[in-house]
């Protein structure tokens, strides 16, 4: 099991429950150590079923968006599931004004989340 | 870029280095100063986000992260306006020639939505001619 310094993993049946350590996801080196641990989950820990709980984040920048869209992208091509809960309305704004809500799989709570695969 | 700053109640110029997080500093007053001012957290999230995305290009984009260039940055804060201009040493581009991040065959690219989301969260935010020197201006409506 890989150490994590950007998110906390938790199993709930065979989805992997992901949350985010940063409130504020924007500087530079951050994003980029997210991105990689969120790729691993896919890329080393083959994890098929994913839940992002937003919960803990009040803040991102469209460089952790980009970080979003290739892990969504990575699972999609490993044959997995993506999904993400408990975005805050902020957050969702930026979702829906970029259209990302047409890509990412979005409800409203992660046991809706976690039920939904 | 005609306006000026007179009419904020609050006001402040600095001069960031090219280097990654310089925002920061910029960021800590001007969030602070949206408190102060008595404007609601939403409206403060959109201001950050646009004006987070507007630095970093000038930083990363703009000047390249060169050390030799600084990014110049102004903001004005009063309880109905923020406005924040932007300027970096850098060969500009043309703001017109990003392509739109929400077309179909473009909602998967992991890049390119900085513009679109300064666009989308102020009133208003206009480049120069040059395109390395940009604008930002928020203007609370009557509802808010």
């Amino acid at each position: 099991m890989a150490t994590h310094r950007r998110i906390d993993v938790s199993k709930v049946g065979d989805v992997s429950v992901v949350r985010f350590v940063d409130k504020k996801i924007l500087d530079e080196a951050g994003i980029q150590e997210l991105g990689a641990e969120l790729f691993a989950l896919v890329e080393h820990d083959n994890r098929k079923s994913i839940v992002l709980n937003f919960s803990n984040v009040e803040f991102l920048s469209s460089a952790a968006l980009g970080k979003l869209i290739t892990l969504d992208r990575k699972v999609k091509s490993a044959k997995g599931r993506l999904k993400m809960s408990n975005i805050r309305p902020e957050i969702m704004d930026v979702f829906q004004v970029t259209k990302l809500n047409k890509v990412f799989d979005i409800r409203s709570e992660e046991a809706e989340a976690i039920s939904a695969f | 870029m005609s306006d000026s700053a007179s009419t904020g109640s609050w006001h402040r110029e600095f001069e960031l280095p090219s280097e990654r997080g310089a925002s920061r500093v910029v960021m800590d007053d001007l969030l602070a100063q949206l408190g102060l001012h008595g404007w609601p957290e939403a409206e403060i999230f959109g201001v950050h986000l646009a004006a987070e995305e507007a630095i970093t290009n000038a930083i990363v984009h703009g000047n390249k992260l060169d050390p030799a260039k600084r990014v110049h940055v102004a903001c004005a804060v009063s309880p109905e306006r923020v406005w924040i201009e932007i300027h970096d040493q850098g060969d500009g581009f043309d703001p017109a020639a990003v392509p739109d991040c929400t077309a179909d065959d473009r909602l998967e690219v992991p890049s390119g939505r900085g513009v679109m989301l300064m666009k989308s969260f102020m009133t208003r935010i206009e480049y120069n001619a040059k395109g390395n020197g940009v604008v930002l201006e928020k203007v609370l409506t009557a509802e808010h």
